[in-house]
């Protein structure tokens, strides 16, 4: 959108952002916007183009980023984003496919969805943002939400222990699995860009502050208050064991890289495995011939 | 546009129905496939995966039947021809998305191998009891469009047809077959490549700058764009404008949901296919769709012999159902005779548009076995009456 004061110069992240579509929904404090201008960092640094970069999110606050930056975008059903994303990939290989969705979307409801990408190693970046709660909705409980912390579902404190989502997804094959802080934002944004770089399922983990009900519901004072603990309790642990990355209500959260590997991806294996088996009747899959050419004699 | 030769198995085959389902699918130029495997459908991606190779395909085995819905949607939006495959279970999993794909005008095949139910009900038996659901499954206001085939034959040339349909009107298509026809075996003729035709994407000529993605024409469908050419679009499930921009408002609801339906209801001429005989001079008239429409044969045969004016209607298009043509013939006829391998459900649709203007009889079979032909005898004598 063109500017109506020609003095005032256009933000440097107005060009990935729908501005037509801003203001945004979203609360003051909130941190899906600091992850979302994080990823736009990364994306201003990524050096491939970005008519290629599609973004698909489920349903939910976090769920709301595919409307407002200006990329293809797809903002589908609640849990469906990531084999929504699966389809899109194997459509189009060329495309750099990212999910952005929230914690709920992408390990309740999609929770099946997350463990098999991760297994097959589609080759997609999920951006999950964790807010330790269902904002959409109202505040009920997530499966994050950390033991003894207060939902409207849990009036009395949450009984049931959460996900530790870097070791769930780790667990399954991902190939790149980070956890930062939205107060993390230089780190947030390089390790989105290692992330979007990497070929394969890579998983980064955003702790995101909800003031509105998160932090209402369990007395933890403003927003500010909420990112003020994050700062100080948070502690960068590169390469942790995915065991110890649990988070209880109000404890240490380890945050940093834990896992950058490389497995063949989903593709690669059908196109390796089906050439192998079946020569040159194949027509390879989404792979210029050339390159199938290369990877047979490698 | 003519089928890409590469797919074509031209020639005289002996086919089962879902086989021929599958190579109507690789004829028609779908390339992607994700499904969940259940009894009796799981033959058509057994046929498509061992095709896939060879043609450029790709086939993924999804968690589960949400996963396959939404994946068709991503494809689709990828540039792929996408199809599923599924029977009533799975029907019930992948409705939430079938929505979406309404919403989202996302041209896509979603195939039914009816089983009966409810529930885990009859895996391996026939029934025709996903019609309604076919219809209505989804939650909202939306129209698709619905076909069922008869014969091997017929899985193959509808197939076709589905495809097209659904890339004419972007919407997704869902081809009802049953367990008699999947698992039938019969000869099924492929034509060459150059004989099939094909609807082509209907991909948008504009420039980026200059195109909506639901800015519509004359025939109420918007023209589409493939992801990644630079379009930068948004799409979303939630009620949007023309711009694909979320519009929490009743005026875009009625906007966007009217045109939804008015694409397929106010095209129903175009789409609906039907095959007629003796209905010229009849008093009554048997319709039934898929095996049903060939097992009612042997009672129309015979009543014929006896005498009674029956005449004969198969549906190809159950939805949109051809409400023109029958509000036009009770007008003539005595009665209409309708036997489902359900409790009742097209005949509704039959009866809503009949409105009383001749009497309808329903031949009523919880699944498991198709009718006794005798049974149908027995109505239409009735009936005549
Ligand atoms: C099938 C289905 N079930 C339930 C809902 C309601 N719903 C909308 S958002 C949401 C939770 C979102 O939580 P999360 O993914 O953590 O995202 P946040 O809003 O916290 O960013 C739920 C349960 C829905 N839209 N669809």
């Amino acid at each position: 959108m063109s500017n109506a004061n020609a003095n005032v110069p256009e933000h440097p992240m107005e060009k990935l952002l729908r501005m037509e579509r801003i203001p945004h929904i979203w609360c003051p404090t909130c941190g899906i916007g600091t992850a979302l201008s994080c990823f736009i960092t990364a994306l201003e640094k990524f050096d491939y183009p970005l008519d290629k970069v599609v973004v698909v999110s489920g349903i939910g606050c976090t769920g709301r980023v595919a409307g407002y930056i200006k990329l293809d975008s797809f903002h589908t059903t609640h849990g469906r984003a990531i084999p929504f994303a699966t389809g899109l990939k194997l459509a189009n290989p060329e495309l750099k496919v990212v999910v952005f969705s929230g914690d709920g979307d992408l390990a309740a409801i999609g929770g099946n969805h997350l463990i098999h990408a991760a297994r097959r190693n589609m080759d997609l970046t999920v951006i999950c943002v964790n807010n330790f709660i269902y904002a959409m909705t109202g505040g009920q409980t997530a499966p994050t939400t950390p033991l003894t912390a207060n939902s409207s579902t849990a009036p009395y404190g949450n009984s049931e222990p959460p996900f530790n989502l870097p070791l769930l997804v780790g667990s399954c094959g991902a190939v790149y699995v980070a956890r930062w802080t939205a107060l993390h934002i230089r780190r947030l944004a390089n390790s989105i860009g290692e992330a979007l770089n990497k070929k394969g399922f890579s998983f980064i983990e955003v702790i995101a502050p909800c003031s509105t009900l998160y932090a209402r519901r369990n007395r933890l004072g403003t927003g500010l208050d909420l990112m003020k603990f994050y700062h100080d309790n948070s502690e960068i642990r590169h390469g942790a064991p995915l065991e110890e990355l649990d988070i209880g209500f109000q404890q240490k959260i380890i945050v940093g890289k834990f896992i950058d590997r490389e497995r063949p991806t989903f593709l690669e294996n059908w196109n390796n495995w089906l050439s192998q088996k079946l020569g040159d009747k194949f027509v390879p899959y989404g792979v210029a011939p050339q390159q199938m050419q290369l990877r047979k004699a490698g | 546009m003519k089928a890409d030769p590469i797919g074509v198995l031209t020639g005289e085959h002996y086919l089962d129905g879902d086989h021929a389902c599958a190579e109507g699918a690789i004829a028609a130029g779908c390339r992607f496939f994700a499904g969940y495997p259940i009894t009796p459908s799981t033959e058509v991606a057994e046929r498509f995966v061992a095709r896939a190779p060879f043609v450029g395909g790709i086939f993924i085995q999804m968690e589960d039947e949400l996963g396959s819905m939404a994946a068709l949607i991503g494809a689709a939006w990828g540039g792929k021809k996408a199809m599923t495959v599924t029977s009533g279970p799975g029907f019930s999993l992948m409705m939430e998305n079938i929505g979406l794909a309404a919403m989202m005008e996302t041209p896509c095949v979603v195939v039914n191998v009816q089983r009966g139910g409810p529930s885990t009900g009859l895996p391996t038996m026939v029934g025709q009891q996903d019609m309604m659901q076919a219809r209505w499954g989804s939650h909202g206001d939306y129209e698709i469009i619905a076909l069922s085939p008869a014969s091997p034959q017929e899985a193959f040339d509808y197939t076709i047809k589905c495809f097209n349909l659904s890339e004419k009107y972007r919407v997704p298509v869902l081809f009802m077959m049953d367990e008699c026809v999947g698992h039938m075996t019969e000869k099924v003729v492929i034509p060459r490549a150059e004989e099939i035709d094909l609807y082509p994407r209907r991909l948008t000529k504009k420039p980026p700058e200059k195109y909506w993605p639901y800015e519509y024409g004359e025939d109420l469908v918007p023209d589409m764009i493939v992801a990644g050419t630079g379009y930068r679009i948004h799409t979303t499930g939630l009620t949007h404008d023309e711009r694909g921009y979320p519009v929490m408002s009743p005026v875009a609801q009625n906007k966007l949901v009217k045109r939804l339906c008015d694409k397929i209801r106010l095209n129903a001429d175009d789409i609906i296919e039907i095959e007629e005989d003796q209905t010229d001079d009849a008093e009554v008239i048997v319709m039934a769709y898929g095996i049903t429409s060939r097992v009612c044969l042997p009672a129309v045969f015979k009543a014929r012999k006896k005498g009674i004016k029956v005449g004969y209607i198969k549906l190809i298009t159950i939805w949109p159902f051809p409400e023109k043509r029958v509000r036009e013939l009770a007008s003539k006829v005595k009665a209409f005779v309708m036997p489902e391998i359900n409790m009742g459900q097209v005949v509704l649709e039959l009866e809503r548009c009949v409105a009383g203007q001749a009497k309808t009889y329903h031949v009523p079979h919880a699944g498991g076995w198709v009718h006794d032909p005798e049974d149908i005898y027995k109505v239409i004598e009735e009936a005549v009456k």
